[in-house]
């Protein structure tokens, strides 16, 4: 984008790198990053539920941190590093939060899995010692309709014990 | 709820950004984190012609700390705030407040400047802003100005920004010796819109209070200091006793509309049990 244009488009390009690999595209402005990984790359892994940034189902890594697919545009990425569940899976890096969510029956109709798993990725990132209320108000972004979160609660919490184990 | 169109532009230095919202006359918007604006973009709530990104300039990220003064760049995330050193030391208030903003993955991305700027009465950041007495520091391509929080926010997410302007740095004064800070909220689920909430610098001389600066959020029409309540429990002894005085007081200072979810005299009730919470614990605090 050249410092004189003042005025914006409709379309912009995107150079980005999103699951560790270089994405380039061009991508409407109005679409939002949830809306671009489903419709365009046809990485149907993040869900949409609310729309408005209130059910935590569209949650995306941006430079490493979760974000909300629906709070974000597509445009917004150029130049940042985005991760979804399909990349994370693929690399490892969610294979023992999903081995116990599917152990304790966490995921029941999956609609808030992928989120659930990337925000609860994160929490556990710090290393950090966590009391079950903290882990409950980490996870508190995300919405689950099926399972009353207990099981969630729980996978999470096994995985930070297996964790401080080793 | 998918917005409609619009142009979008992420301009290369802060220069570049004055330039275009000069150009767009009004029809362009500022957006950084998002977190709040793209909700309302998606439900339709607001449609403008050019979404201007600042998220990336540089210029808007600066941090100081000089002559009493910390200086925090329009772009500190909310996440930030929880984890600086300097915050915790510096401005309590905010590490206190912080947690109560949205959830782990809208603290990653929304932005001091634009709480500030979006201006909801529910909000977190403006209520401690204004507590702390914080100066905004405002520019545009005419150059900067500064104003006070308490003389920023002009009503309902209503401020003194002209069009054109950006929120650049927000300029809090350290918390003195003496003074202590106490932020409290009570909602209906964690993350979500504060139905009342509290922000306050106070000084104690063991169980009495010395001064209050208090700030009310959720409960009224924008942050502002609590003149009344914040002089009644001037005095006062922990633990606080249910009294006219005090209940004259907050009255004067609030007066919270009926909402479909709650009652105004119902919130006026939690805004004084808040009151008492917040302020106990102080002198809980300042006795250990």
């Amino acid at each position: 984008m050249s410092t004189r244009d003042l005025s914006g488009h409709e379309d912009i390009e995107i150079d980005a790198t999103l699951n560790g690999k270089p994405l380039k595209r061009r991508v409407k402005a109005r679409q939002h990053l949830a809306d671009f990984l489903r419709q365009e790359l046809e990485l149907t892994g993040t869900h949409l539920g609310c729309e408005h940034g209130i059910c935590g189902a569209c949650t995306v890594l941006i430079d490493g941190r979760t974000a909300r697919g629906c709070l974000t545009l597509a445009a917004q990425i150029s130049g940042k590093s985005v991760e979804t569940v399909e990349g994370l899976t693929e690399n490892g890096m969610l294979a023992e939060l999903q081995k116990e969510f599917i152990e304790r029956n966490a995921a029941q109709c999956g609609f808030c899995s992928s989120g659930m798993l990337l925000t609860a990725h994160e929490l556990l990132s710090s290393g950090d010692s966590l009391s079950r209320a903290d882990i409950r108000k980490g996870m508190s972004g995300n919405m689950c309709r099926c399972t009353g979160y207990h099981a969630i609660i729980d996978a999470v919490e096994a995985v930070m014990t297996t964790r401080a184990r080793r | 709820m998918k917005s409609r169109n619009f142009r979008y532009i992420r301009p290369a230095s802060l220069a570049h950004a004055y330039q275009i919202l000069t150009e767009a006359n009004g029809e362009a918007v500022p957006v950084a984190g998002g977190q709040s604006l793209l909700a309302g973009l998606n439900m339709r709530l607001s449609a403008p012609k050019l979404l201007v990104d600042i998220g990336d300039l540089r210029e808007l990220m600066h941090q100081s700390h000089l002559g009493g003064i910390v200086r925090l760049g329009a772009l500190t995330r909310h996440g930030d705030l929880l984890r600086s050193e300097l915050v915790r030391q510096h401005l309590p208030l905010l590490t206190q407040a912080a947690p109560h903003i949205g959830h782990i993955a809208i603290r990653n991305r929304g932005t001091l400047g634009g709480s500030l700027a979006y201006a909801d009465p529910a909000a977190e950041l403006p209520a401690c802003a204004v507590a702390l007495g914080a100066t905004l520091v405002l520019g545009s391509s005419a150059g900067e100005r500064e104003v006070k929080a308490e003389d920023f926010f002009k009503g309902l997410f209503e401020t003194d920004l002209r069009p054109a302007e950006l929120i650049v740095a927000v300029k809090f004064p350290v918390v003195q010796p003496g003074m202590a800070a106490g932020f409290a909220e009570l909602s209906r689920r964690h993350g979500d819109f504060a139905m009342v909430g509290l922000a306050a610098i106070v000084s104690m001389q063991r169980d009495r209070i010395d001064s209050a600066r208090l700030v009310y959020l959720g409960c009224i029409d924008r942050a502002k200091v609590a003149h009344a309540v914040s002089a009644a429990v001037v005095g006062l002894r922990a633990p606080l006793a249910v009294s006219a005085s005090f209940d004259e007081a907050i009255g004067q200072d609030l007066a919270p509309d009926d909402t479909p979810e709650m009652r105004g005299d119902t919130k006026l009730h939690l805004a004084k049990v808040l009151t008492r919470r917040v302020l106990n614990g102080l002198a809980e605090r300042a006795a250990a």
